[in-house]
């Protein structure tokens, strides 16, 4: 991990899906004006005859989007998080995952990266929204190189797919040659004493927090879940089955996403223990993005504390 | 491809079609006649008159597509389909029971021949835009036919979807508007008035005919025209209708929206409708 070299995941999206239109003219870009900030300038540049702006409209996106699914079209709805997921919620239900087409809904503004633009465009309830409605596939990229990479996976996906990036510049993890699956955890370091299971922004946050847990002796496996729908629930099942210590983060209220999926598993499981650590159901405020993290827990330090009364308890 | 029926022929296909919609729905004791009956002319135009499509190849990728954006009145579509040969007959008679591919509400992925999902209203116009908008992408000439409710007019994303038709120059895309003045919860002027649905699709740019939508001869006279007109606006035609048109105790009441007619009602609906073949 480069702490150094920060870039926004949505920069990711707005590279890889200019090289994707350039390999496949049915892949087209929906914007509802807020391309420029959702970074498809590039594409709208590149390739105009595969760009459609429809305005301040996303319910009609999200239909519209849905029309040309089923003429062929590989459609990337393009907006912020909070209204890919909320305003859009019912064309998404009724006319893209009822139908099973093949839609991706391409959201910048996840969690609380757009921090200074307040709880409006702060998206904490969005993943675990789409989380329920049956046939949508549900994904967050923890960095710019694995961005580029599931924006690539869900293209070549058959299906609905919702897709979350950060506004704010988060740190480059993997290398650009690393590959990722749709619905396959991966494992960023091997542990026995505790399991941090992170997506997101918030990876970052875990392979720190794992660092600095092993200067004191305790080993913890970190697992990148970029994909919280299909969960990966062989990677789960082996946390709890082998250590039965899970630290869960996200940047997402701590209701209905990460956490609590991996809940939903150690519950039917009948063992283990699950510390949930993320938005703790409050709307957030106007305030620079770690601060927000901050206010909620989701920080390295609290990951570790948290981490250590598990393995002492 | 298409059939092409003249006026007479289709104000026949049309009370054949009306049958089936009693039937079905009187079979299932459940489903939505009032609205089934006032869009059923508009229906039988476009399945045999205009629409180019094969029964054996529902998903030919170069049809005209149909969007039934007030999905409720899906028994009219149903009926249509069955008789263009999409599945047999029979299949009529299993709406709205389990297993059934004649869902409630259209579904795409049950039913051959439904080219979108609907249900929610309000959501099958920008589907219609985007079929629509993909055959302008593509080079393509076919054209997407869609019926939208007066009561479904209070979505707003019916306005949006107009916003792009007009923004893309959608002339492929025609949209009928079956004015037949009752919402579910009582006449439109007391629900949510609908001013003048004419007006509204003409500010929205779209090149707007009116006629009454429940005679043939008028329906087609402006079908014909609006059809013919290649200029970049996308059609609407307001249609003037009589929810239940064709059933007497069904014409204009509010509570035949959503209700079955028992056996009595049955055999008197079926009575009036085949006094109504013209010769």
């Amino acid at each position: 991990m480069n702490l150094e070299k920060k870039i926004p995941t949505r920069n990711g999206f707005g590279d890889e899906i200019v090289a994707l239109g350039k390999e496949n003219k049915n892949i087209l870009v929906v914007d509802a004006d807020i391309g420029k900030s959702c970074k498809t300038g590039d594409f709208r540049k590149q390739l105009p005859e595969q760009y459609l702006n429809v305005g301040i409209a996303e319910q009609n996106c999200a239909g519209v989007a849905a029309g040309l699914a089923t003429c062929g079209k590989i459609p990337f709805v393009v907006t912020y998080a909070a209204f890919g997921s909320m305003r859009m919620c019912e064309m998404i239900r009724q006319e893209i995952c009822y139908t099973h087409l093949n839609v991706k809904i391409a959201c910048s503004h996840g969690g609380v990266t757009p921090a200074n633009d307040g709880a409006s465009h702060q998206a904490i309830e969005d993943m675990g929204i789409l989380r329920t409605i049956p046939n949508m596939t549900v994904v967050m990229p923890a960095d710019y190189a694995s961005a580029r990479k599931l924006v690539r996976a869900a293209a070549e996906f058959d299906g609905p797919v919702y897709l979350r990036f950060t506004r704010d510049a988060v740190p480059v993890i993997y290398d650009e040659d690393e590959e990722f699956e749709i619905g396959k955890a991966k494992k960023l370091r091997g542990g026995k004493d505790v399991a941090i299971l992170a997506n997101g922004d918030t990876v970052r946050l875990a392979i720190q927090a794992a660092e600095a847990l092993a200067e004191e002796g305790i080993e913890a496996r970190v697992y990148d879940f970029h994909t919280i729908k299909p969960l990966d629930e062989e990677a789960v099942r082996s946390c709890i089955e082998e250590i039965g210590r899970i630290v869960t983060v996200e940047d997402h209220n701590i209701l209905n996403g990460l956490g609590s999926a991996v809940c939903e598993l150690v519950a039917e499981a009948g063992c283990g223990k699950v510390k949930r650590i993320g938005i703790q159901d409050a709307f957030g405020q106007s305030a620079p993005y770690e601060r927000l993290l901050a206010m909620n827990g989701v920080t390295m330090e609290s990951i570790v504390a948290e981490a250590k009364k598990l393995v002492k308890a | 491809m298409k059939e092409n029926l003249s006026v007479v022929e289709l104000q026949n296909t049309c009370i054949d079609l009306k049958k089936h919609v009693i039937d079905m729905i009187w079979k299932a004791q459940s489903g939505h006649p009032g609205g089934s009956l006032s869009v059923a002319e508009f229906m039988t135009a476009c399945y045999f008159r205009y629409m180019n499509v094969e029964a054996r190849n529902p998903r030919w990728e170069d049809r005209d597509r149909f969007v039934l954006s007030k999905g409720h009145v899906c028994p009219a579509q149903y009926a249509a389909l069955a008789m263009k040969g999409y599945f047999p007959m029979e299949v009529l008679d299993t709406l709205r029971k389990e297993g059934s591919p004649l869902q409630g509400h259209p579904s795409m992925t049950k039913c051959p021949g439904i080219d979108i999902s609907t249900g929610s209203l309000g959501q099958g116009l920008a589907c219609a835009v985007g079929m629509a908008l993909a055959a302008k992408l593509d080079g393509k000439d076919y054209r997407v036919f869609s019926a939208v409710g007066d009561g479904e007019c209070n979505e707003g994303e019916i306005w949006e979807a107009c916003g792009t038709a007009y923004k893309y120059k959608l002339d492929n895309l025609v949209v009928f508007v079956d004015w037949n003045n009752l919402q579910l919860d009582g006449s439109c002027e007391e629900i949510m008035p609908p001013i003048d649905l004419a007006k509204k699709f003409e500010a929205f740019g779209f090149e707007v005919y009116q006629c009454n939508g429940n005679d043939m001869a008028e329906l087609v006279e402006v079908m014909d025209k609006a059809l013919a007109s290649k200029n970049g606006l996308p059609k609407c035609i307001v249609g003037k209708t009589v929810k239940g048109k064709g059933v007497s105790y069904m014409e204009n009441q509010v509570g035949w929206h959503g209700v079955a007619p028992n056996d009595e009602q049955y055999r008197q609906a079926m009575d009036e409708l085949d006094s109504q073949y013209v010769k």
